[in-house]
């Protein structure tokens, strides 16, 4: 077996693995030359609009379609009736989480409304324009129902039940608890407390979810170009509820404009498409405009989280104590479930710190509202704000600066392997020394005595920290065993072809992160040729290695790894081959910058290219009995950690104007240990955007619902979503603990910069307020909360609790 | 009057005449009378920036803008400015810099930034993120945008003051 | 979010748009930039049967000076307003406003006389119309209107203009010696349509000001002129008590509705901080941080 490159040798040829290197597929997508699925046309293509439900809950009485049918240029009008002949039903659930529980789902319901902004009727045209005038004359009779809108009272004996088959309005419940908590708050020296709410807000892709389904009746193949993360896992959606074979079904996922976990679930709305295209055996396109996208793209983070925790007299944590809500929506969503961010609240609480006493328990409620689901770093964002604001919260009540705290509690460097209280397992990781990394790049006593003087001036600036961990590079212990058709393997082909240029083909996908990039990176220098002769294919069912696609970090660290051991394999067997045509032992070879050399001296004997010809084009000349298996599939699977958790650690410096209320970032810092590193440009310009994406949450974003149950926010003017402007500039540093899973050692870190900033940024709000007392823990962190939290303005729902009790 | 109109207009230095809705809208003319997939749609009410193109030379929101008003207009679009070679070393300081991931929001940000070296050779980081400030970057959190932007500004003028 | 199909045509001439534009019948609307109305239409708010582009009558276009005022024509945009030099030195105040205004994209196309048109009541130009005393000029196919600005914003998206009626130009007076304005305005984003905001403008003399008037934007249905937060500062020096008394008096002034920023109170409290701010910008008196 051919050893690892150490990656720091960068005298050596090919040693890509490590470098910035440009990705290959950049200059296209500047040149406006990329193929998003709506640059796709195809011949005879149709495109469907939807009629979407105006009321949060209503039973569905009748569809009268007659009017739109008479609007030229319309096709057809499907009804949930219609579509329920060719489509089965879906019930989210994971069998793993116990007690879950969903209705059945279908593209289009059969009776009843259940949110404002379903999909009740598509209707088919020439073109969008057309679609969109006859939905207008289509006539739905409703008859509104209750809507449950309030997770407080989802479960309250006098709410009504959205689906009375499930008995009550209770998704999932768990409860994860180890040592003795209750004994731990009793003798506490301090206990510190406070309820938090992180805002309902979504995911605005750029380009919105977009699907082109066309059917074959005559091959009976249904081609699906899909905007989505996971197009094996697409393909056995639609093979499954479609009832046509798997392999007759195939995903092509071309270039994708962003997705950060909103296009890694099954959308009804999607599968519908793919059923009329099934039925009507043309290609049938949908592009959700941005209205319909926020009413119904996925949700997440709707939680009010009530926690505590208690120290000792040395600033020591002893115990958390948590009790979290969620509302999702009134399915679960298929097929990773709705339960999975409440549940992972409960496992990432308290995460980056030693204590003994951990209790937490989430409680996930149906509601007549936008179905939720897995969003960058699910779970994360909350756990973290959650932790970090009652560190600082204890670190205030025992007097302590809150580095210090952190470091004190942090769990210490090398101490690893072993497991959080909340039962997660950590390989290695890394707090301390990311901790320190961070203070050498932050000036902490000059920014605390800037804090100071400007203070005097009455202009109150803050630092808040955050410290976390990332669970990257899941195992079938996240989904699989749950039953889930959800691959947690990938696997990639690597093919020299005859000029000596090689081809990986991945089963994750490129989705602007860089996957075609680092995979690039890592088969050259696995194989050992330049970095400009190696193509990366991805994306498409058919030519690919089966695999999981991209979520939860593990791009790097398994789509990654199977590409080096691929690599490694064809140039193992390319030196077999050589080895023949050498008359040498082939672990004298090697393979160089695409050249056959001596291990000893280096001399060059052959390219690679001469190899390649011979033997797809003059095998007679090789000995008979000689592999000549110049192409090669690997795949992988992480084999003891059910996922390779990662560190870091953030401080945000803003400046609070607490006249207005108004939040002004200065400056963002992140240390990030994600193992070993692939290509640190990719890399930084990951925390950097997932950072952004976090301050969304933390100052921005939020998906506000009337209590009837109608979404508010329809435009780009009522949804803010972070700009240019208001962003400051993010420094990132790292620390690399690789993981001994792989020969690669590389985890994920797609998200963790998302993880950790609202926390950093809610810290640092309520470090300016320090001098009036005032703390903020409900996201977003608007002006008026902020003039709520110093009085003001009148506190209007949520309120604001924090309270640092102390006995 | 009709809702059809004829159209005769110049895209990236090319007569072209059509016979358009009146209802359609730049982008969609490009994308789908035209074919020219560069520029992109992101919310269709022009907040986001996406569909960010160049008409007699002024940069605009295309969404917003009636194909069937552009008679006698000379439209530019990414696909022009970059075969014209016009915004090359943008382009090649957004590969370099990693200012580009997943691309959709590339054409319109390009346009924008070529538009403000026109007009403000030399940018301070702080004018950059302002010219900026109306195209919807998802990906990137803007820094590495910055960057690329005030590499290429430094390059054909020279330093800002500070 | 296609729009829903309609006719257009494009006027030539003045006359031209009116005669088209009576052809058209009542359900016809005006195009001038399309910033507002086109995005109206991706919304399906509106259903005109037709558009008459007037982007390209000559007589809407142009900035002079006619006498005592500064003539613009509504069909000039915010690009142009921003930079043209007569503006920069007689009406300083809209080269400061426009900036404020949406995005560079966006303001390339808008125009003065679309903006008045749509009457938003967080935009900055129509408070600006008001704080400068402004007078809009409508054009009939028979005959032409002067509107105060004070008068030409009726209520939410309302105006002034009759059927049959649009905005020729619109007529600022030109700053007088010893005259500051200011524009201030809380956003949450740059661009955005603001939270609140206030135009400002005042004869200034020592730290004293006169006259001034005090046009606040979105905190209403429409832009307030804050009368008696007017009547309090007028005459007298900015101190800290003179602000105070204008703050209080500027309850009196609005009415603000709760929206998706927050509770009218948050507004009030928004609109109290930026009338404090404007008094001292315009005095150049030094910002005193309160606690």
């Amino acid at each position: 077996m051919n050893e690892i490159i150490d990656p720091r040798s960068v005298d050596r040829p090919n040693s890509y693995i490590g470098k910035s290197v440009p990705r290959p597929n950049a200059k296209k997508l500047v040149e406006g030359r990329g193929q998003f699925v709506d640059d796709i046309a195809l011949p005879r293509m149709t495109h469907v609009a939807f009629v979407r439900s105006p009321h949060a809950h209503a039973r569905i009485l009748g569809i009268e379609g007659a009017e739109a049918l008479k609007v030229p240029g319309v096709l057809r009008v499907f009804t949930g009736a219609d579509l329920s002949q060719h489509c089965d039903p879906w019930v989210a659930v994971l069998a793993h989480l116990k007690g879950m529980k969903s209705a059945p789902q279908r593209p289009l319901p059969l009776d009843r409304a259940t949110w404002v902004g379903e999909a009740v009727v598509a209707v088919v045209a020439e073109t969008r324009a057309i679609a969109e005038d006859a939905v207008g004359k289509v006539d739905v009779a409703y008859e509104p129902l209750p809507a449950i809108v309030d997770m407080e009272t989802a479960l309250a004996p006098s709410t009504a039940v959205i689906h009375s088959d499930l008995g009550d309005n209770l998704c999932f419940q768990r409860v994860n608890e180890s040592g003795k908590v209750e004994d731990a708050f009793a003798v506490a020296h301090k206990v510190v407390e406070a309820t938090f709410h992180t805002g309902r807000h979504t995911g605005a892709t750029l380009e919105p979810r977009s699907v082109l389904a066309d059917y074959n009746r005559a091959s009976g193949k249904l081609t699906v170009y899909h905007s989505t993360q996971a197009p094996h896992m697409m393909q056995g959606v639609f093979a499954k509820h479609l009832r046509i074979p798997e392999g007759d079904v195939r995903v092509i996922c071309t270039d994708v404009g962003g997705s950060y976990g909103i296009k890694v679930h099954v959308y009804p709305d999607e599968v519908a498409v793919a059923a009329i295209a099934r039925i009507m055996a043309r290609p049938v396109k949908f592009i959700a405009d941005r209205l319909e996208s926020f009413a119904s793209d996925i949700h997440a983070r709707d939680h009010r989280i009530k926690a505590r925790m208690a120290v000792d007299a040395a600033g020591r944590i002893t115990a958390i104590d948590v009790d979290d809500l969620t509302g999702i929506g009134p399915y679960s969503v298929y097929p990773r479930t709705s339960a999975v961010e409440g549940n992972q609240v409960v496992n990432l609480i308290g995460g980056p710190y030693d204590f003994p006493n951990y209790r937490a328990k989430t409680t996930v409620v149906l509601q007549n509202k936008t179905p939720t689901c897995q969003y960058r770093a699910v779970g994360h964002p909350i756990a973290t704000a959650v932790t970090e604001g009652l560190v600082d919260l204890a670190a205030e009540a025992v007097d302590l600066d809150p580095v210090e705290f952190r470091r004190r509690n942090l769990m210490q460097d090398g101490t690893y392997p072993r497991t959080s209280p909340a039962g997660m397992k950590f390989e290695g990781l890394s707090h301390i020394a990311s901790l320190d990394k961070l203070l050498g790049m932050i000036d902490y006593p000059g920014l605390r005595a800037e804090q100071d003087r400007l203070r005097a001036r009455g202009i109150h600036r803050g630092i808040g920290f955050a410290s976390f961990i990332e669970l990257t590079n899941p195992s079938p212990f996240m989904y699989g065993i749950g039953g889930a058709r959800i691959s947690a393997q990938d696997g990639c082909t690597v093919r020299i072809d005859p000029d000596g240029s090689v081809l990986a083909a991945t089963g994750v996908t490129e989705q602007g992160q860089g996957t075609e990039a680092i995979i690039r990176q890592i088969v050259a220098e696995a194989v050992g040729v330049p970095i400009d002769q190696v193509r990366v294919i991805t994306g498409d069912t058919l030519t690919t290695p089966y695999g999981g696609g991209t979520w939860a970090c593990r791009g790097a660290g398994i789509g990654g790894e199977a590409a080096l051991q691929s690599g490694l394999a064809v140039k193992e067997a390319a030196l077999k081959v050589a080895g023949a045509m050498l008359q040498a032992q082939p672990d004298t070879l090697d393979l160089v910058n695409g050249e056959i050399v001596e291990k000893r001296g280096g001399q060059s004997r052959m390219p690679l290219a001469e190899l390649a010809r011979i033997v797809y084009f003059r095998g007679d000349t090789l000995p008979p009995d000689l592999p000549r298996e110049l192409m090669q599939t690997r795949h992988f699977i992480t084999k003891e950690y059910p996922f390779a958790f990662t560190n870091g650690v953030q401080a945000c410096s803003l400046e609070v104007d607490v006249d207005t209320g108004l939040v002004k970032l200065l400056k963002i810092w992140c240390v990030e240990d994600c193992g070993r590193i692939i290509n640190p440009l990719l890399v930084d310009e990951q925390v950097r955007g997932g950072i952004v994406q976090g301050i969304g949450g933390a100052l921005y974003e939020h998906c506000i619902y009337s209590p009837e149950g109608q979404l508010m926010i329809g435009s780009m003017a009522d949804y803010l979503v972070p700009m240019a402007a208001e962003m400051p500039d993010i420094e990132v540093g790292h620390v690399e603990t690789p993981t001994k899973e792989s020969l690669l050692g590389a985890k994920g870190a797609g998200e963790a910069g998302t993880a950790g900033a609202p926390a950093a940024v809610m810290n640092a709000i309520n470090d300016a307020l320090k001098p009036f007392g005032a703390k903020v823990f409900a996201q977003p962190f608007t002006p008026e909360r902020i003039l709520a939290a110093l009085g003001k303005v009148p506190v209007t729902w949520p309120g604001n609790a924090g309270t640092a009790a102390s006995r | 009057m009709s809702t059809d109109v004829n159209v005769t207009l110049t895209v990236n230095g090319e007569r072209v005449s059509r016979r358009v809705e009146a209802r359609c809208h730049l982008i969609d003319f490009l994308r789908l009378d035209l074919g020219l997939m560069g520029s992109h749609t992101g919310c269709e009410h022009g907040i986001c920036g996406a569909c960010t193109v160049r008409v007699d030379g002024a940069i605009v929101r295309g969404c917003l803008v009636l194909a069937a008003s552009l008679d006698g207009a000379q439209v530019e679009t990414i696909e022009g400015v970059s075969d014209s070679g016009e915004i090359r070393d943008l382009q090649d300081a957004f590969i370099a810099r990693n200012a580009c991931q997943c691309g959709y929001c590339t054409p319109g940000m390009l346009l924008t930034a070529a538009d403000l070296l026109k007009s403000n050779p030399r940018p301070t980081r702080e004018q950059i993120r302002e010219h900026l400030a109306g195209n919807y970057c998802r990906c990137t959190g803007y820094h590495a945008i910055v960057d690329a932007v005030e590499t290429v500004a430094v390059r054909r003028n020279g330093k800002a003051a500070p | 979010m296609k729009a829903p199909p309609f006719s257009y045509v494009r006027a030539a001439s003045l006359a031209d748009a009116f005669k088209l534009w009576s052809a058209a019948g009542p359900e016809a609307k005006l195009l001038a930039g399309g910033q507002s109305l086109l995005a109206t239409l991706a919304f399906r708010l509106s259903e005109p049967s037709a558009l008459i582009d007037i982007s390209r009558v000559p007589e809407l276009t142009g900035i002079s000076q006619a006498g005592n005022a500064i003539r613009v024509g509504a069909g000039t945009t915010h690009a142009e307003l921003g930079r043209h030099e007569l503006i920069h030195r007689h009406v300083p105040l809209l080269a400061e406003a426009v900036p404020l205004i949406a995005h560079p994209a966006v303001r390339n196309r808008g125009t003065i006389g679309g903006s008045l048109a749509f009457a938003d009541p967080a935009a900055e130009l129509p408070a600006c119309c008001m704080a400068l005393d402004a007078v809009v000029i409508a054009r009939s196919a028979r005959a032409e209107r002067r509107i105060a600005a004070a008068q030409f914003f009726t209520g939410l998206y309302a105006t002034a203009l009759g059927a049959g009626e649009l905005i020729a130009a619109v007529e600022f007076p030109l700053a007088r010696a010893g005259e500051r304005s200011t524009i201030l305005e809380l956003v949450r984003r740059s661009g955005d349509y603001a939270m609140a905001g206030v135009a400002a403008r005042a004869k200034v003399s020592g730290n004293t000001l006169a006259e001034p008037r005090l046009v606040f934007f979105g905190v209403g249905d429409r832009p307030v002129a804050a009368k008696r937060a007017m009547a309090a500062a007028s005459g007298k020096p900015v101190t800290v008590e003179t602000v105070a008394a204008a703050q209080a008096a500027l309850d009196g002034d609005l009415e603000p509705p709760a929206d998706q920023h927050g509770s009218p109170q948050v507004k009030r409290h928004l609109a109290r901080v930026l009338l404090a701010r404007a008094l001292k910008r315009i005095a150049g008196v030094e910002e005193a941080r309160a606690a």
